[in-house]
């Protein structure tokens, strides 16, 4: 149960504290800030635990939130719950700076009385928040509604609300992946993974049962055996993926997923994610990075890399950046290269290269003369990985929807009555080669 | 010295730490930083010469940048070009950078060096301060080594300006205090004594600091400076406020130079020429006239330095301790600051007087001001100065005024902080027993002592207060009515109990007339309080009982009744219930003449160092207190015991009190040398929980053959080594590796390597049960011989300590290294002591080391030997022996026993090729001792001549005696 909860800005200084639970007493508010906040050694831990008192931080931008408890609380709980504090507060006031805190203050209070009772997590949807606590004071609000919103609140399906009317039945549906990649030298791949996001935003009439199919092997392979027919589940089996783990949103109706793996739902008006999910297998990388450095003496280095896109020439990938990091003894760098702008940046040391588009199955090289000043160091360059940043339209796991199906049997819509919008972005993670 | 103008004023510097300033996270400073550090790096790379300035603002900007926390690896070379500069900001900047980032470059470090050497003998005194202060900033050994010879120089140059030479004389300082081995002053060392006359001021105060420094390594070098500082102190204390101008501080003449004038006197004996005496004391009276006046000045400060100077000096008079007219004098400037509103003072006040009470002279005034004293013990707000107060009470504590201080102490402990309650018991204890003409009082006070604290009394407390009265047969009657009263209370302390139980143990019967107190109330009494106290305290209880079947018989069926119940015959310690089920049947089978044997009043206790006179040494460490302590006890036994009352009576008292011939000789710690289990209680001493630290628990009784219980009380004192010693030491003449020795409990392991006169041995300690062993230490001792010659030991041992616990079946090592001084023939003892199951292990081998060990093998052809051998032919380098064979005469097996010996084994030298000759050197620190042997052997009459020749006679009669016990 979470004792309290304070943000700070990027001294230290205190922006909102609330304390729900009375164990936790106000000198925990100066404990944090002076163990974490103004440690001489900077805290990694996301935990820390000051005379038994455990403080759960996250840090967005320089706004540090932090979570306080006496009690042995699930950690991931209340991780969860920071995490969804955040989402809410930049969906009410966008990004959570010190200027937009102080000025929402008010309204963020208001949203911790709601988000939280006696510690324990409330109702933290967005869609359902906005209903009843708006930024526009208070509204006169009829019988009517206040009763509908009691009735959603408290209800089984407390993140949608009866009534919702649409002309134009429309959804969107965004595949968002990020791929992380270690790459030794020699392109070896020394780890990889993919961490995906199905993120949906929904305009529906009433109360509508959504069913959502993608390519995962398990139901392929059920559904190939249930065909009896070889090489339907072959050639399927070909498109389909693996999921190591995935998450769903409180919608989603667990016990179906389990017993059926076929992910069914009532959704949430307006944008919300509904899953969350990871893998590991046959992963297309979409860039090769080559490097090649050479060390020329004490005082000099040459580099040389080479990228090579791969993934359909059809296919555009945006926003490439890549950072080739230098030794801390640089003294001057000299760059060549013939697509896009290269750069050496002292106050990253590192040469950052960047290329606004790029099309598949294509190559590009940069070469770069980095001269050093000898120093009385025998420590030699520990060499960090090159790391890279792209945007690709396509998901690298893979994954592909295969359906979104709608039914509402009150009102008079079909299937074929909505607007589907279905779109896959494939963003770097972490993606780095060795060199 | 110019200073750094405006127009000089880096504003590149400026801007960048103004930006650093604004960076809102620390990522932004990184990234701020690793831009500069860019920036520098491509202009120190730059192909064109940066100018001074620019040079200066770039080492400026990296010395930000280190003092920021990050790593700085290069730029030494520019900051070292800084230093050939001509601007004085320049080289400033140059030096200040080396003296934070001096790096170890060989290179650079000649450099440096060079550039310094350079400033020091420029002529500009600003160079030179600079240079000296980068030396002495930096004070590393390499620096010393180049500059220790040219300081002292530059200090006592005629032509050295003064601000100079007080660098140099701190310099100098810091020089000796971090290598002193290479500042050698030599000659140099009457010119800076003289330094102290110098006209400037600030060079006094510099170069009295090295003086003091230098004094206390080799006072009779700077002998001659104590005249000269007396002087010095004369001049500046017989001076008015006006006439040191710019050393004049809140009114108050050089203050500082006063006190370190006082600290460097404090480092020698009085002087010895009356007129420099004279005029000493004259200042030392001056000083103290003038704390008498009023202050000129309100303000904090004057009174501050005057004060200052007013304690070091009666730190002086105290140190002195001759003039009894200055330590009264002292005394009571000291009685009037313990009345002063500054706490500060007041604290200061009882600390100086504590020594002060020390002083035979002074002893007196101080004790004037107990009442003060007192009243601070119970007013003082701040627990430092109470406790000082309860020192000082300590101290002036005697014969006349102990009841009232212990009655005060008692009365204070009640209320007494947490934090000084341990020390404040054993303090009145100490004091109590000391001062005690009437020994019911001390009963009393110990009495109530564990009434009001009997959480902070400690064993030694108790066990002493039973010494006494067990020692003393006019209090035991009154003992144990006190303890029978005491007892009484619904609530008891558990030590109460236990002195309560031991007493009337043996007591019991002087109070038994009493229908008040009969038999069966007393056990009745004590029983009562038995369930609620801890194992150890029970079985003390149990060993009561049985005293107490043997005192009244009355009791008898009352005890067995109590000891044949469950609760303790069937207890679940093992000891409590092995006292249960033995005393039960020493009480039903023993008759009463046995019982009344066994069970015999303890005889008197041996005298020995009041042990909780050591625990408050060991609380307090070697400070003032126990040398107080020791003071005052020598003058205790001089004046007070020395007298009259030493009468018989006394000299069975207790220790500190003076019975010995020396009075100090038992607070040096000398233990009575009787080992406690050799004392005359061996038939009776079932009660041998007094004794020693070592427990209640004795040890596992074993039952011996006449069924009595033989308890031989474990000590701390070690145990006679084992009888089967000697055997063991012989095993090891001949090899270095082997098991030592082993029973059920313990293995010991031996494993060791010698050369020249040094050894290393290794002890391997295994334990063979499956339980801990607790409190496993271990030591070495050098017996009898060796450790007599305290000026010139033969052996020299040093090994660390164990660790205390070894588990079960666990293997703990360690080493001994081993120095041979000169020859030996006793080989040193190894003792070792550990818990087994609550039981102490005591045990004392003899380490196999014996003179032969460090035996160096030399080959040699047989002429030379036969020369030898008739060179070594006075009787005393011979000695022989002929033995029977103990062993088979094999000649492989005597071959390796004599290479074993560490001596070469000579062939074909003897005519006689049956005969064996070996010839060897003795390594030891001071000397070689060359040794020759031959062995002949017998095979018909199975004996053995041998004959050994060195060049040391003792040496050759021990080799001989350790060899006939091989073959």
């Amino acid at each position: 149960m979470i004792g309290g909860l304070f943000i700070y800005n990027h001294k230290g200084e205190v922006l909102i504290s609330r304390v729900y639970r009375d164990d936790i007493g106000r000198n925990a508010v100066d404990a944090f800030r002076v163990n974490v906040i103004h440690a001489r050694q900077q805290v990694r831990s996301p935990v820390t635990n000051i005379a038994r008192t455990s403080f759960f931080h996250v840090k967005r931008s320089n706004i540090w939130l932090a979570a306080v408890t006496k009690q042995n609380v699930n950690a991931a709980m209340v991780f969860e719950f920071l995490y969804k504090m955040c989402d809410v507060m930049t969906a009410y006031f966008g990004k959570i700076s010190e200027e937009n805190i102080k000025n929402n203050f008010v309204l963020i209070y208001e949203l911790l009385d709601e988000i939280l009772d006696f510690g324990y997590p409330q109702n933290s949807e967005t869609g359902a928040l906005k209903t009843f606590i708006t930024q526009q004071g208070i509204k006169g609000q009829t019988k009517e509604e206040q009763s509908q919103i009691t009735s959603q609140v408290t209800g089984q399906i407390g993140w949608r609300r009866e009534g919702i009317k649409y002309r134009r039945n429309e959804l969107f549906l965004d595949v968002l992946e990020s791929v992380n990649l270690l790459m030794s030298p020699q392109g070896q791949v020394l780890s990889a993974h993919v961490s995906g996001r199905v993120v949906m935003k929904s305009y529906l009439s009433g109360m509508p049962e959504c069913k959502f199919g993608m390519n995962d092997k398990i139901v392929i392979d059920k559904q190939g055996k249930g065909a009896a027919s070889d090489d339907a589940g072959k050639s399927s089996g070909k498109q389909s993926i693996a999921i190591d783990d995935c998450t769903f949103h409180q919608c989603v109706r667990l016990s179906k997923f389990d017993s059926e793996r076929s992910i069914s739902f009532i959704p949430p008006d307006g944008e919300y994610e509904l899953m969350r999910y990871r893998t590991t297998k046959d992963i297309i990388l979409p860039f090769r990075v080559i490097p090649l450095v050479r060390e020329v003496g004490r005082t000099k280095l040459e580099v040389k890399v080479v990228i090579k896109s791969n993934f359909k020439p059809s296919l555009l990938a945006q926003k490439i950046e890549v950072r080739i990091p230098t030794p801390l003894n640089t003294s001057g760098v000299q760059v060549i290269c013939m697509k896009g702008k290269a750069k050496y940046k002292a106050s990253e040391n590192a040469i950052v290269w960047k290329i606004k588009r790029m099309a598949g199955m294509k190559e590009s090289q940069i070469s770069a003369e980095i001269e050093l000043l000898p120093t009385n160091d025998k420590k030699k360059w520990a060499r960090p990985p090159i790391s890279m940043n792209f945007e690709v339209p396509f998901a690298p796991s893979g994954l592909k929807v295969r359906y979104l199906k709608v039914f509402e049997s009150k009102l008079n819509y079909s299937d074929h009555d909505v607007i589907k919008w279905v779109r896959y972005i494939g963003r770097s993670g972490i993606y780095e080669t060795r060199c | 010295m110019p200073a750094v103008s405006k127009g000089d004023g880096m504003r590149g510097l400026a801007v960048f730490i103004s930006d650093i300033r604004n960076c809102k996270s620390k990522e932004a400073e990184i990234k701020r930083i690793n831009k500069e550090l860019a920036n520098i790096r491509s202009k120190f790379k730059g192909d064109k010469a940066l100018d001074g300035y620019s040079k200066k603002k770039y080492v400026c900007k990296l010395l930000f940048i280190f003092l920021l926390g990050h790593d700085i690896d290069f730029g030494h070379m520019e900051a070292v070009n800084l230093l050939s500069s001509n601007k004085y900001t320049e080289k400033q900047i140059g030096y200040l950078f080396i003296s934070v980032l001096v790096n170890s470059n060989s290179e650079l470090i000649r450099l440096i060096n060079n550039a310094i050497k350079n400033d020091l003998s420029s002529r500009n005194p600003t160079f030179m301060c600079l240079a000296l202060h980068c030396i002495a900033n930096v004070g590393s050994r390499e620096m010393a080594e180049a500059f220790a010879s040219e300081i002292p120089r530059i200090l006592v140059a005629g032509d050295t300006m003064d601000s100079v030479k007080q660098s140099a004389a701190l310099c100098l300082l810091r020089l000796y205090k971090t290598s002193p081995d290479l500042v050698l002053m030599g000659e140099w060392t009457s010119r800076v004594v003289h330094l102290l006359n110098d006209q400037h001021m600030g060079v006094v105060t510099a170069a009295i600091s090295l003086i003091t420094c230098l004094s206390q390594k080799n006072p009779d070098e700077f002998k001659t400076c104590v005249s000269l500082a007396v002087s010095r102190l004369s001049r500046i204390v017989s001076s008015a406020s006006t006439d040191l101008q710019d050393y004049t501080y809140y009114f108050v003449p050089a203050p500082w130079l006063s006190c370190k004038l006082l600290r460097l006197l404090q480092c020698y004996p009085p002087p010895e020429d009356g007129a420099v005496k004279g005029r000493l004391v004259e200042c030392l009276e001056t000083i103290l006239n003038k704390a008498q006046e009023p202050p000129k000045s309100k303000k904090v400060q004057h009174s501050n330095a005057k004060n200052a100077i007013l304690f070091e000096a009666i730190s002086l008079i105290i140190h002195y301790d001759s003039e009894p007219n200055l330590l009264v004098r002292a005394c009571n400037q000291l009685g009037q600051f313990l009345q002063h509103r500054e706490t500060n003072l007041r604290y200061l006040a009882l600390e100086s007087m504590c020594t002060l009470a020390s002083s035979e002279f002074s002893h007196e005034a101080v004790k004037t001001h107990i009442e003060t004293v007192i009243n601070a013990l119970k007013t003082e707000r701040d627990v430092s100065v109470r406790q000082r107060a309860a020192d000082l009470l300590y101290a002036m504590c005697d014969r006349s005024n102990a009841k009232q201080i212990v009655a005060e102490m008692l009365s204070y402990l009640e209320t007494a902080d947490y934090s000084i309650r341990e020390e404040m018991v054993l303090k009145v204890a100490i004091l109590a027993e000391k001062y005690a003409v009437d020994y019911s009082w001390y009963v009393d006070t110990i009495l109530n002592l564990i009434r009001i604290a009997g959480d902070y009394v400690s064993e030694e407390v108790w066990y002493r207060v039973i010494q006494i009265v067990i020692n003393r047969d006019d209090v035991q009657g009154y003992a144990a009515k006190t303890v029978f009263e005491a007892l009484q209370a619904p609530a008891c302390h558990e030590n109460m109990v236990k002195v309560g139980g031991y007493i009337l143990g043996e007591f019991g019967n002087l109070i038994a007339g009493d229908p008040r107190s009969s038999p069966l109330v007393q056990f009745n009494l004590l029983h009562s309080k038995f369930h609620l106290c801890s194992v150890p305290t029970r079985a003390l209880l149990l060993s009561a009982y049985i005293k107490f079947i043997n005192l009244f018989p009355e009791t008898k069926a009352t005890i067995q009744e109590v000891l044949r119940c469950d609760s303790q015959i069937r207890n679940s310690d093992v000891e409590l219930q092995q006292r249960a089920v033995e005393y039960l049947k020493l009480s039903s089978i023993a008759s009463t003449d046995v019982l009344a044997t066994v069970l015999e009043e303890m005889p008197p206790f041996p005298e020995r160092e009041s042990s909780i006179l050591a625990k408050l040494k060991k609380k307090k460490g070697p400070g003032a207190v126990s040398v107080t302590e020791l003071e005052d006890s020598k003058r205790e036994g001089g004046e007070l015991n020395g007298g009259s009352d030493r009468g018989p009576d006394t000299a069975a008292m207790a220790a500190s009190n003076a019975s010995t011939p020396s009075p100090s000789a038992d607070l040096l710690g000398i233990r009575s040398s009787a080992p406690v289990g050799a004392a005359p209680t061996s038939a009776g001493s079932l009660l041998v929980d007094v004794f020693s630290e070592a427990g209640p628990a004795a040890p596992s009784a074993a039952v011996n053959d006449d069924g009595f219980l033989s308890s031989a009380p474990p000590s701390e004192d070690p145990a006679p080594p084992l009888s089967e010693a000697d055997e063991l030491l012989n095993k090891f003449v001949c090899k270095n590796n082997g098991v030592l020795f082993e029973n059920q409990l313990l293995q010991i392991g031996i494993k060791s390597e010698y050369r020249q006169n040094l050894g290393r041995m290794y002890l391997f300690y295994g334990n063979k049960t499956s339980v801990q062993f607790a409190s496993f230490t271990t030591t070495v001792s050098c017996p009898g011989e060796l450790q007599s010659h305290i000026l010139f030991p033969q052996l020299n041992v040093q090994t660390k300590a164990v660790e205390p616990l070894v588990e079960g079946g666990a293997q703990i090592q360690q080493v001994l290294n081993i120095e041979c001084l000169t020859d030996f023939s006793e080989a040193p003892l190894l003792n070792i002591k550990f818990r087994y199951g609550g039981a102490l292990q005591n045990l004392t081998l003899k380490l196999p080391v014996t003179i032969n060990k460090f035996f160096q093998p030399t080959e040699m052809a047989s002429h030379d030997f036969f020369q030898r051998w008739k060179q070594l032919s006075q009787p005393a380098q011979e000695a022989q022996k002929i033995f029977k064979a103990n062993h088979s005469m094999d000649t492989e097996v005597l071959k390796a026993k004599l290479l074993g010996l560490g001596t070469a084994l000579l062939d074909d030298v003897d005519p006689n090729p049956e005969n064996y000759v070996c010839a060897g050197v003795i390594q030891t620190k001071g000397q070689q001792v060359g040794c020759l042997l031959r062995l002949e052997p017998n095979a018909q009459a199975q004996m053995y001549r041998l004959t050994l020749r060195c060049s040391k006679d003792s040496v050759s009669r021990r080799l001989c005696e350790l060899l006939a016990e091989q073959f």
